[in-house]
């Protein structure tokens, strides 16, 4: 579904990715653990297709298309979801607004008939209702004033509703509570499926026993220094980054300079 | 009047166009009077210039260099012309005004509860004089104020509103003025007195617009005067022609503990200034100003904020956001007086504005004249472009770009359009604002 090959990417001049390379098939959970500053965000934006990127070398292909070619919002379009690490406030547009509009983009590319907005309500009551969440959030502007919970939680919801084959969360655990980790594990969960991938980008194995992952790889300044399974993640948690960096010899290409 | 006259531009055209007005408009002695006053203290205080510091973004050149005719009345209109003017889902009373006449066919004053009255003006003057006489030209500023001392010494027509205490208004009064397609310039002076009695509550929209008109002039002033403890929702709706020059005043005086909310929709006009004056007279009253404004093309917006503090525990609140396109330019000062015994004022003024063009220009300018001690003030201004996060975001839910800055300059003026209560007038006012947006149909679909 995805294959990510020697991937160098740039922002302002600075080399925050250095030849990073990665496949995911479909059915697969694959998560990306790694310090402060190691660019997880900026794999992540760069896949979601936000400006400012600049890459210098490599290929990105997203089920045999160039990825890196598309716009954001084709991508979104062709099943691409990225959960922002930190979502955004949009004062003045409506959640459903914005979620009826993102929704009925989508089912147009996929050829799909547009929800009209009674449909598109009832939809996300739904959807609301599945996740146990609250509806009131679809009462509000996007994201205004919401907590950081609720911002991701949010996410998570946005996720529900359009369906993406790829998912990424960039640190979707990040800042929440036991219940709120849960909900956002559960909705994370439910959308997994034989044909969906997804990249969870967290600082933390905890999630990582609500969504289990297939494979764990470790980012640290800009490549994948250790891959392995859901173990690494545990084993990462008692000995830290530089362990992982250090002592693998058999780390990917690149990694060992 | 006659096409053929051909009077004079600039003030001497105004001073010789008053002779002829004085001898033909009638009226009591006491308005004879004070039309009289007005166009001496208009000689006065002439056109404002540029060097003017309240006026040093707006040049009026092109606007006193021309020759306007002095509108009567008349244009063929049909009650099909002023159909579009209606809040849906709402009865409310409609008062029609066209070329700076009241015509009653095109009307519905409609029968309201409780003693409120709504007609035009001239009526009133027949009808109830005392009211009239009692407050109207009161309030305003004479001293500086030449285009509503220009006003009133033309006054002859406008929406007379009369809310007797402790009475709702229960369907909001509409006043519309539209100016025809006429054969040379014209100029209008659209003279509104609304009254607002103790602890009553009301909501007025006056609305100003072409009716065909291209190049013309309404220079209309408002005198609000809302007692103790009233409330009062205030809409103004400016969509006139893109060529024509719209000057409006509104004062408002207010009692102690009354409510204002002051809402302005700016979106046609060559040249546009919007004035608002209200005086916080008595104490715990409340002040909200709150507009949109968003000239394209060439347009030129200036608000022009006076906001006086002159009574203990008062709040004002100014929240005016700017949309400006190609080459247009706006302006807002934001000037808040705190006179001396005003202790305990708390006064708020934001000004936001997007530029959606190279070439557009915004003047920002909070000016804050404080006389007590014990008070709250606060100012802010942005000039930007939109967040280019906020894009990214709908992009990456799958939203085209174009379709995100339509969404997000919708949001930007919603911001202004959701502090408006009256729902069936914001719906209304909202499907004037989308349908300023670029690719703004595209809304329509998504609520
Ligand atoms: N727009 C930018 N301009 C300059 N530097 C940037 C920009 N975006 C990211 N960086 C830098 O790139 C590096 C990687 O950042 P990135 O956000 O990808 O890290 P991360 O792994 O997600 O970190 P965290 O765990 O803190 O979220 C950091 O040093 C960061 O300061
Ligand atoms: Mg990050």
């Amino acid at each position: 579904m995805l294959e990510i090959k020697n991937l160098h990417v740039s922002v302002e001049g600075r080399k925050i990715l250095k030849g990073f390379s990665l496949k995911v098939d479909a059915g697969e959970v694959h998560s990306i653990m790694g310090p402060n500053g190691s660019g997880k965000s900026t794999l992540a934006s760069v896949l979601a297709g936000r400006d400012g990127y600049e890459v210098t070398q490599g290929q990105v292909l997203y089920r045999g298309r160039d990825l890196l070619e598309m716009e954001a919002e084709e991508r979104a379009c062709e099943g691409v979801f990225m959960a922002f690490q930190y979502p955004v406030e949009i004062p003045g547009v409506g959640s459903i607004q914005f979620l009826t509009a993102a929704l009925n983009a989508i089912r147009k590319h996929r050829g799909e008939e547009e929800l009209d907005a009674f449909e598109a309500l009832k939809l996300f009551k739904d959807k609301v209702k599945q996740l146990h969440m609250s509806d009131e959030m679809l009462h509000r502007s996007v994201n205004e004033g919401f907590s950081g919970g609720e911002k991701k939680k949010n996410e998570i919801f946005q996720m529900a509703v359009l369906e993406p084959s790829l998912a990424i969360l960039d640190e979707t655990d990040s800042g929440l509570d036991i219940d709120a980790l849960r909900i956002v594990a559960d909705g994370v969960n439910a959308l997994r499926s034989p044909e969906r991938a997804m990249l969870v980008i967290t600082h933390y194995q905890r999630l990582l026993n609500y969504i289990v992952p297939d494979y764990v790889h470790v980012l640290v300044d800009g490549r994948i220094v250790r891959s392995g399974g859901k173990e690494l993640a545990l084993h990462l948690e008692e000995h830290g980054y530089s362990w992982a960096g250090e002592r693998d010899p058999a780390a990917p290409a690149g990694a060992s300079a | 009047m006659s096409g053929k006259l051909k009077g004079k531009g600039g003030l001497e055209g105004y001073l010789e166009a008053f002779k002829r007005f004085q001898n033909g408009a009638g009226g009591p002695s006491w308005l004879r009077d004070v039309r009289q006053a007005a166009i001496q203290r208009s000689a006065e205080l002439g056109f404002p210039t540029v060097r003017d510091e309240h006026w040093k973004f707006t040049n009026l050149a092109p606007l006193a260099k021309k020759t306007f005719r002095a509108a009567s009345g008349g244009g063929k209109i049909t009650l099909d012309d002023v159909a579009p003017f209606v809040f849906r889902g709402q009865e409310s009373a409609r008062l029609v005004f066209v070329n700076g006449r009241y015509v009653e066919e095109l009307s519905d004053p409609c029968a309201q509860p409780g003693g409120v009255i709504a007609c035009s003006l001239a009526q009133s003057l027949g009808t109830h004089k005392e009211l009239v006489e009692q407050h109207l030209a009161k309030h305003l500023d004479y001293e500086r104020d030449f285009f509503a001392v220009l006003n009133t010494a033309f006054m002859a027509d406008g929406g007379f509103v009369y809310v007797p205490a402790r009475a709702l208004v229960q369907r909001p009064i509409h006043l519309v003025f539209g100016t025809t397609k006429t054969s040379s310039p014209v100029v209008t002076h659209p003279r509104n007195l609304i009254m607002v009695g103790e602890a009553a509550e009301a909501a007025i929209v006056e609305e100003y617009v072409s009716l065909g008109g291209d190049e013309y002039f309404t220079n209309a002033v408002s005198e609000l005067v809302v007692d103790e403890g009233a409330v009062l929702e205030h809409y103004r709706v400016e969509r006139e022609s893109e060529r024509a020059y719209n000057i409006g005043t509104v004062r408002v005086q207010q009692g102690r503990g009354s409510n204002v909310t002051c809402h302005g929709v700016f979106l046609g006009g060559a040249l546009v200034r919007n004035n608002m004056h209200p005086v916080l007279a008595g104490e715990g009253a409340e002040c909200v100003l709150n507009g949109v404004f968003m000239p394209r093309g060439r347009q030129h917006i200036d608000n022009f904020m006076w906001v006086e503090h002159a009574s203990p525990h008062c709040g004002s609140r100014q929240y005016y956001n700017g949309i400006l396109d190609d080459k247009a330019s706006g302006v807002f000062s934001g000037r808040i007086i705190v006179h001396k015994d005003a202790q305990k004022t708390d006064a708020k003024q934001t000004n936001r504005n997007l530029l959606l063009s190279d070439e557009a220009q915004m003047d920002s300018k909070p000016q804050l004249e404080i006389y007590a001690d014990d008070v709250k003030c606060t100012h802010g201004a942005t000039i930007g472009q939109l967040d280019d996060e906020a894009i990214f975001y709908l992009r990456s839910r799958g939203i085209a770009a174009e379709t995100a800055r339509t969404l997000l300059l919708f949001g930007f003026a919603a911001e202004n359009l959701e502090r408006m209560r009256e729902e069936p007038i914001r719906r209304y006012v909202e499907d004037l604002v989308t349908g300023r947006l670029p690719r703004g149909e595209i809304l329509k679909k998504l609520s």
